[in-house]
């Protein structure tokens, strides 16, 4: 009876965390999908997107949740300018160049939190929670935020994705690069547009991850291979197979705890990876962009 | 600084541009030759690296090993360890594609280092392993060198074996498959090449040559511990030093060493003495950001590095008999 409540108990915890990751892995899905690598500084978007959130409402007093928006905008703004700066300028070379350079993009970002926040760890002024218990699974309120967050944030994205003219012609971009670009959509357009959505979902990531823990420079580092994992579970290049990617590697995540060391939850990450990669390198979910 | 201060640091420098030339050419031989992407260098690195130090100490109440072996069995064993990590992982990874092996050889990298930090019976954890011994320092004590000069000569025998090594190969018709292979893989096959056994062939060399340069940083530097295989130094600065030089090319790779490693060891100098006190503590993130920024100056300006990739010359008929 026990082990059924720590299961249960450990599978909020991992649709929360598998939450986090899905948000983080559709941005890496969708610049694999229309840019066609593998994006390396994807978890240093995230940690700029937490610290932008945290000093916005240390200056302007306003309410916890602002972070959110105010970490979208700025991690949407660092990818777009990373990406003129440097990205456009190797676009044409092979792709495998740009996941050099991405690799290289990641230590530059953190080392700029490190410069700009310093290398202590902080936190959102949250204050302490009381759980709620329901029966014997206590919840955070934090946690239902992070989920309904979650929801609001992917729902947006799917209408995005489906009703507007930019989104559709993202959808064709990612499934049909060369058709696309004959039927005269606005290549350099959706390509910003990408990075501007990619970057704002890996904020959402990271502020919502600095609610659930703490904030330092390498939180989005150490979760970047959970959220590949995520990614690739969901077949790269299909955002919504990342959603689901990221509920099953995090749930895997947070119930290996109950026989695996704590610290080992990535390498749990990897490995699922792994044997996906052997077995169904085309992911296991259907359903393209 | 004295006479003797700046022999020293002389010592030190070169030593440790000739343990990461070792590094840079195992890179060279899989991402250079044959177009492998590995951005997982730090883990065969760590493996070398702990292998040989497990090997060769004496008996220790902290962690696994206390065989006290003699410094030439912990390289082989390196070696021979790397090798075997190379051989799984190309095994394993040998149907994906680029994009795929990065994101797999960064995680078994990430792996290791977890392990490394965690397993306290094998590794003693973060409190890391002591009492390595420099290589044949009671030799080189008796011939009036110190014992860092010893391992200066003995990185630099090593190095020079291992360039004449893979500057032989690329010249073979091994290397001029692999070259193959990387340009164009659907000729490469069509000309009757076995692809995936030529590719396990350059991984598996490269990742034994990047256990060597492990051992030989272990010996060096005397103690081990997880923080020296984070991705920054195992890996990062290996990619930069290979891009800069010019990947492809052996003699472009010892270059772009040289130069990447005087930037790198230069900039904390300068940063600590250019620096006020309050900033002091931000050098670390300053330097990485220098080294990155520059990545990218040249990923933009100049792909092919400093000295670029030529075609080989061929050896000649007579020589082959």
């Amino acid at each position: 009876m026990d082990l059924l409540i720590d299961l249960i108990q450990l599978t909020v915890y991992g649709v929360v965390l598998g939450s986090i990751l899905a948000l983080g892995a559709i941005g890496v899905s969708m610049i694999f999908g229309i840019l066609r690598f593998a994006h390396f500084a994807h978890g240093d978007l995230m940690t700029i997107g937490a610290y932008v959130g945290l000093s916005f409402i240390a200056v302007t007093d306003a309410p916890i949740w602002w972070a959110l928006p105010a970490g979208m905008t700025g991690a949407a703004l660092t990818a777009l300018v990373v990406d003129q700066a440097v990205y456009k300028h190797i676009r044409r070379t092979q792709p495998v160049i740009l996941l050099i350079s991405s690799f290289g993009m990641a230590l530059v970002l953190r080392s700029i939190v490190q410069i700009i926040w310093g290398p202590s760890v902080q936190s959102y002024p949250t204050g302490i929670q009381r759980p709620w218990w329901i029966w014997e699974i206590s919840i955070v309120p934090n946690h239902v935020w992070i989920m309904l967050a979650t929801v609001v944030i992917v729902t947006a994205l799917h209408l995005f994705l489906t009703r507007t003219r930019i989104g559709k012609a993202m959808r064709a971009m990612s499934d049909n690069m060369d058709l696309a670009l004959v039927t005269g959509i606005p290549a350099e357009r959706v390509i910003m547009i990408t990075w501007l959505i990619g970057g704002a979902l890996a904020a959402g990531a990271g502020v919502l991850l600095g609610m659930d823990s703490r904030l330092t420079p390498t939180m989005g580092w150490n979760i970047l291979l959970p959220v590949f994992a995520a990614a690739i579970l969901g077949g790269i290049g299909r955002p919504y197979g990342a959603i689901a990617g990221g509920l099953v590697i995090g749930m895997a995540m947070e119930i290996s705890t109950l026989f695996l060391e704590p610290s080992y939850k990535p390498a749990v990450a990897f490995v699922i990876m792994v044997a996906v990669l052997i077995v169904r390198p085309q992911g296991i979910f259907k359903g393209a962009l | 600084m004295e006479l003797a201060g700046i022999a020293a640091y002389l010592v030190s420098f070169f030593t440790f541009v000739g343990i990461y030339a070792i590094l840079v050419l195992g890179l060279n031989m899989q991402w250079g030759f044959s177009g492998q992407f590995n951005i997982g260098v730090a883990g065969f690195f760590a493996v070398g690296a702990y292998t040989s130090a497990i090997l060769t100490t004496p008996e220790s109440p902290w962690h696994v090993g206390g065989y006290g072996m003699p410094f030439l069995v912990g390289i082989v064993g390196a070696v021979i360890a790397s090798a075997l990590l190379g051989l799984l992982i190309g095994w394993v990874t040998a149907r994906l594609r680029t994009d795929y092996l990065a994101i797999a050889t960064i995680g078994i990298a990430e792996t290791l280092r977890l392990i490394i930090a965690n397993e306290r019976w094998l590794t003693n954890g973060v409190r890391g392993m002591s009492n390595i011994e420099r290589p044949y320092a009671d030799f080189f004590n008796a011939l009036g060198l110190s014992s860092a000069m010893g391992s200066l000569i003995v990185v630099c025998a090593f190095l020079v074996m291992v360039y004449f090594l893979v500057e032989r190969a690329r010249q073979s018709p091994w290397g001029r498959v692999q070259r193959a292979i990387r340009e164009n893989e659907p000729a490469a096959e069509a000309s009757g090449k076995n692809i995936g056994r030529f590719r396990l062939q350059a991984f598996v060399v490269g990742s034994a040559i990047m256990g060597l340069g492990g051992a030989l940083y272990a010996h060096y530097f005397g103690f081990l511990s997880p923080e020296a295989f984070l991705p920054l130094y195992g890996t990062f600065l290996v990619w930069v030093m290979l891009i800069a030089g010019g990947s492809g090319n052996n003699k472009g790779a010892l270059l772009g060493t040289v130069i990447i490693w005087a930037i790198w060891s230069g900039s904390e100098f300068l940063m600590s003495t250019a620096l006020p006190d309050a900033l002091s503590g931000q050098s670390g993130p300053l330097r990485v950001l220098l080294i990155g920024v520059l990545l990218q100056v040249i990923l933009i300006k100049r792909p092919e590095g400093l000295l670029p990739e030529k075609a080989p010359k061929t050896v000649p008929f007579g020589k082959q008999k």
